[in-house]
C-alpha cells in the first residue's frame, strides 16, 4: 500500500460553489472508495472463506458425494434422513449430552468459586490469578498428553494409580473402563484445567464491576455476610457474566473434539459429534455429503440451544 | 494471613465475618486456594519431572518425585528423532502463529475502522453480514472449508493453514466497537492537516490503540499456536504439521517415548509461558474485552 494518499476532500477547484459542490461529489465517491479499501480485503475473505463454504456443504448435503466436492448425484433429503437415523450419529449426540451436563454446572460453580476466593485474598493476588490462569497457556493436545501418558494411563506409573496404591486400592485402567464408565473423569478434568482460568478472569472482571456501596448498603440492612450477601448481591450483580458463561461453555461444548481424539480417538463409546464428522468426512473415504448434512444438523442444534438459552436466562435484559 | 485479612474497616464483597465462625471460614478458604494452587500447578510438574527423566525413571513402579539426574540430553534426542519432524513443526507453527495473527489484526482492524469511521451507504448491511458469521459455530465449519481449500489446492499448505483463519468476524466487530469509542478529536486534528482516512489510520489511531492491539494480538496468537482440528485437517502431510499435529502424532506412533514426548510438551508451551510472563496484563484484558473468544 502506497504511502502517497490523495485524501478526498483536498480538491482546488476555481469558484467557492463549484468548489463545496465538487468537494462533496468528490467526497461520497472517495467515502465509497475508501470504504472498500478498508473494508474490502476483508468482506472478499469472509465471503470466500466464509459463506462459500457454507454454501457449498449445503449443496453437498443433498448430493451423494464420496471423495468428491463436486458431485452428480442428487439424493434429496436422503443424506440428512440418513443420519438423523444414524446409530453412530445419535449416539454422538447422547455422548455430548453426557459431556454437557457434567462439564457446564462444573465449570460455571468452580470458576465463580475460584474468582471468590482470588477476589478476596488481600495478598499475593496476582500471583494466585496467574496460577489459575496459567494452564490457558496450553493446548489440549499438551494437557490430553499430560492426562493420558502420566496421571491416567492406567498402569502403574500412572500418577492417579499410585495415589490409588497408597491407599491400597487397585489400579484403573481409566480411559477404557466402560462399566463403570471411569473414562468421564480424564475427559471432564483435563477441560476444566483448561478452561476454569479463563471464565475465572471473567467473573473476576464482572466481581469489579460491582459496586462497594451495595455492599455497604446490605451491611448497613443487617443482611448476614456470606451466603445471605452471595445470594441476594453478588450473585444478580453477576447476571449477565453468568449468562455469558454459560453460553459460551455450552457452544465450546458442542464443538469438543481435541481432547476427545487426543485422549480416546474414534472410538464408539466416548465419541462426540466432531469426532464422528471428522471420521465419516475426512477419514479414509471422505463422505461429503453425509459429513455435510452432520455438521448442518449440528450447526442447527447449537444455534437453536444458544437462542433458548438466551431467552430462558433473558439476554441483554440484564443491563450491562 | 489472618490479620491482613481482619484489619478492615468497611465491609468485604464476600465473607466478610467476624469471630469465631469467620476465623472458621478464612482458614477454609485458605485451605481451598492452597489446594487449587496445587491442583494447577501439577500438570505443569508433570512436565518438568518426565521431560528431564530417563525413561525408567518415568516407567518405575514406584513414583519418584523428581529425577535424581536431570537428562537434559533428552532436548537433543527429540529434535534428533526422525520419527517426528519437531524442528519443522516448530518452525510452521511460528510461522502459522506470526503471519496469521498479524494478518488477522491487519484486516479486521481496517475493516472495523472503515465500518465506524467512514460513511457508507450499505455499511451497515455489510455489519450485518459480518456479524451473521459470528451465529455459524466455528468448528462446524471445518468440514466446508476444507472443501473450499482442497479445491484451490491448499492441502498440505502454509497457505491453507493461515489464509482461511485470517478473516476473523469477530476481531472486525471488536475492533469497529473500539473505533467507535476511540476520540474524534484526536483524528479531527489530523484532518485539519490534511490527512485522508489512511494517513490518519496509520498515524493517528493505530499508534494511540497499541495496548488494544497488543491485548487481542496476545490472545489470537495464543489461540492459533495452540489450534489443532484445522492443522490436522489441513496438515496431511508431515512437512506442514504443526507442533500440536506434530505432538498427537507422536502419542499414536508405533513407540511412543514418554521422556521425549514431555520435553517436546515443555519445548511446545515455552513460547506461550513467554508471552504469559511479559505481556499477562494485555492478556487479561484481552479475554475481558473478547470473552466470547473460545
Amino acid at each position: 500500500m502506497s504511502a502517497s494518499v490523495k485524501t478526498p476532500w483536498a480538491t482546488d477547484p476555481a469558484t467557492a460553489g463549484e468548489r463545496r459542490g465538487a468537494r462533496r461529489r468528490k467526497g461520497i465517491a472517495g467515502n465509497t472508495l475508501w470504504f472498500w479499501v478498508f473494508v474490502g480485503p476483508f468482506v472478499v475473505g469472509l465471503l470466500v472463506f466464509s459463506y462459500l463454504p457454507i454454501i457449498w456443504s449445503l449443496v453437498l448435503s443433498f448430493f451423494e458425494a464420496y471423495n468428491t466436492a463436486t458431485p452428480s448425484k442428487f439424493v434429496g433429503l436422503q443424506n440428512y434422513i440418513d443420519m438423523l437415523t444414524d446409530h453412530n450419529f445419535l449416539s454422538s449426540l447422547g455422548t455430548f449430552t453426557i459431556f454437557a451436563v457434567f462439564i457446564v454446572p462444573l465449570t460455571f460453580v468452580l470458576s465463580l468459586a475460584l474468582a471468590l476466593l482470588v477476589n478476596q485474598v488481600k495478598i499475593a493476588r496476582s500471583f494466585f490469578r496467574s496460577v489459575f490462569f496459567l494452564p490457558t497457556a496450553c493446548s489440549y493436545v499438551v494437557a490430553s498428553l499430560i492426562w493420558r501418558l502420566s496421571i491416567f494411563n492406567g498402569v502403574r506409573f500412572g500418577l492417579a494409580n499410585t495415589v490409588l496404591d497408597w491407599f491400597g486400592i487397585d489400579g484403573i485402567a481409566w480411559l477404557s473402563t466402560v462399566d463403570p464408565p471411569w473414562y468421564w473423569l480424564p475427559i471432564v478434568t483435563v477441560r476444566l484445567w483448561l478452561q476454569l482460568g479463563f471464565y475465572m478472569i471473567l467473573f473476576i472482571a464482572g466481581l469489579q464491576r460491582i459496586s462497594p456501596t451495595l455492599y455497604e448498603a446490605a451491611y448497613v440492612d443487617g443482611a448476614k455476610p456470606g451466603w445471605q450477601v452471595f445470594r441476594y448481591i453478588t450473585l444478580p450483580q453477576l447476571r449477565a457474566t453468568s449468562v455469558a458463561v454459560l453460553i459460551l461453555n455450552l457452544i465450546a461444548a458442542y464443538q469438543a473434539f481435541d481432547e476427545f481424539y487426543n485422549l480416546i480417538g474414534n472410538v464408539n463409546y466416548a465419541r462426540p459429534p466432531l469426532v464422528y464428522l471428522y471420521g465419516i468426512s475426512l477419514g479414509s473415504i471422505q463422505d461429503l455429503g453425509h459429513g455435510s448434512a452432520g455438521a448442518l444438523i449440528l450447526a442447527v442444534i447449537i444455534m437453536i440451544v444458544t437462542l433458548l438459552q438466551s431467552r430462558i436466562f433473558g439476554f441483554g435484559k440484564a443491563g450491562d | 494471613m489472618a490479620v491482613a485479612e481482619r484489619t478492615t474497616g468497611t465491609p468485604q464483597p464476600i465473607g466478610f465475618n467476624r469471630g469465631a465462625m469467620g476465623r472458621v471460614g478464612l482458614v477454609l478458604r485458605w485451605i481451598a486456594l492452597f489446594i487449587a494452587v496445587v491442583l494447577f500447578l501439577l500438570p505443569f510438574y508433570l512436565i518438568l519431572r518426565n521431560a528431564l527423566s530417563a525413561e525408567a525413571d518415568i516407567t518405575a513402579p514406584s513414583w519418584t518425585l523428581f529425577p535424581s539426574h536431570l537428562q537434559w540430553s533428552n532436548i537433543g534426542e527429540l529434535f534428533k528423532d526422525t520419527q517426528v519432524p519437531m524442528a519443522r513443526a516448530l518452525y510452521n507453527s511460528a510461522v502459522v502463529g506470526i503471519l496469521g495473527t498479524a494478518g488477522q489484526l491487519l484486516l479486521a482492524s481496517m475493516a472495523g475502522y472503515g465500518l465506524a469511521r467512514i460513511p457508507y451507504r450499505h455499511a451497515d448491511k455489510i455489519f450485518y453480514a459480518i456479524v451473521a458469521t459470528l451465529m455459524i459455530p466455528g468448528a462446524v465449519t471445518f468440514i466446508p472449508s476444507f472443501i473450499v481449500v482442497s479445491s484451490l489446492g491448499w492441502v498440505s499448505s502454509l497457505r491453507g493453514l493461515i489464509i482461511p483463519t485470517l478473516f476473523s468476524g469477530f476481531a472486525a466487530f471488536l475492533f469497529r466497537q473500539y473505533f467507535l469509542g476511540f476520540p474524534r478529536e484526536l483524528e479531527e486534528a489530523a484532518r485539519v492537516d490534511g490527512a485522508g482516512y489512511f494517513g490518519v489510520f496509520w498515524r493517528i489511531v493505530v499508534p494511540n490503540s497499541l495496548p488494544f492491539f497488543a491485548a487481542l494480538a496476545a490472545i489470537t496468537f495464543i489461540g492459533t499456536w495452540n489450534s489443532f482440528l484445522w492443522p490436522l485437517v489441513i496438515g496431511q502431510d508431515s512437512s506442514s504439521w504443526t507442533v500440536q499435529v506434530a505432538m498427537s502424532t507422536f502419542v499414536t506412533a508405533q513407540t511412543i517415548n514418554i521422556h521425549e514426548l514431555f520435553m517436546a510438551v515443555a519445548v511446545s508451551i515455552l513460547p506461550l509461558i513467554l508471552i504469559f510472563a511479559f505481556l499477562q496484563r494485555y492478556l487479561i484484558q484481552g479475554v475481558t474485552q473478547s470473552g466470547i473468544k473460545d
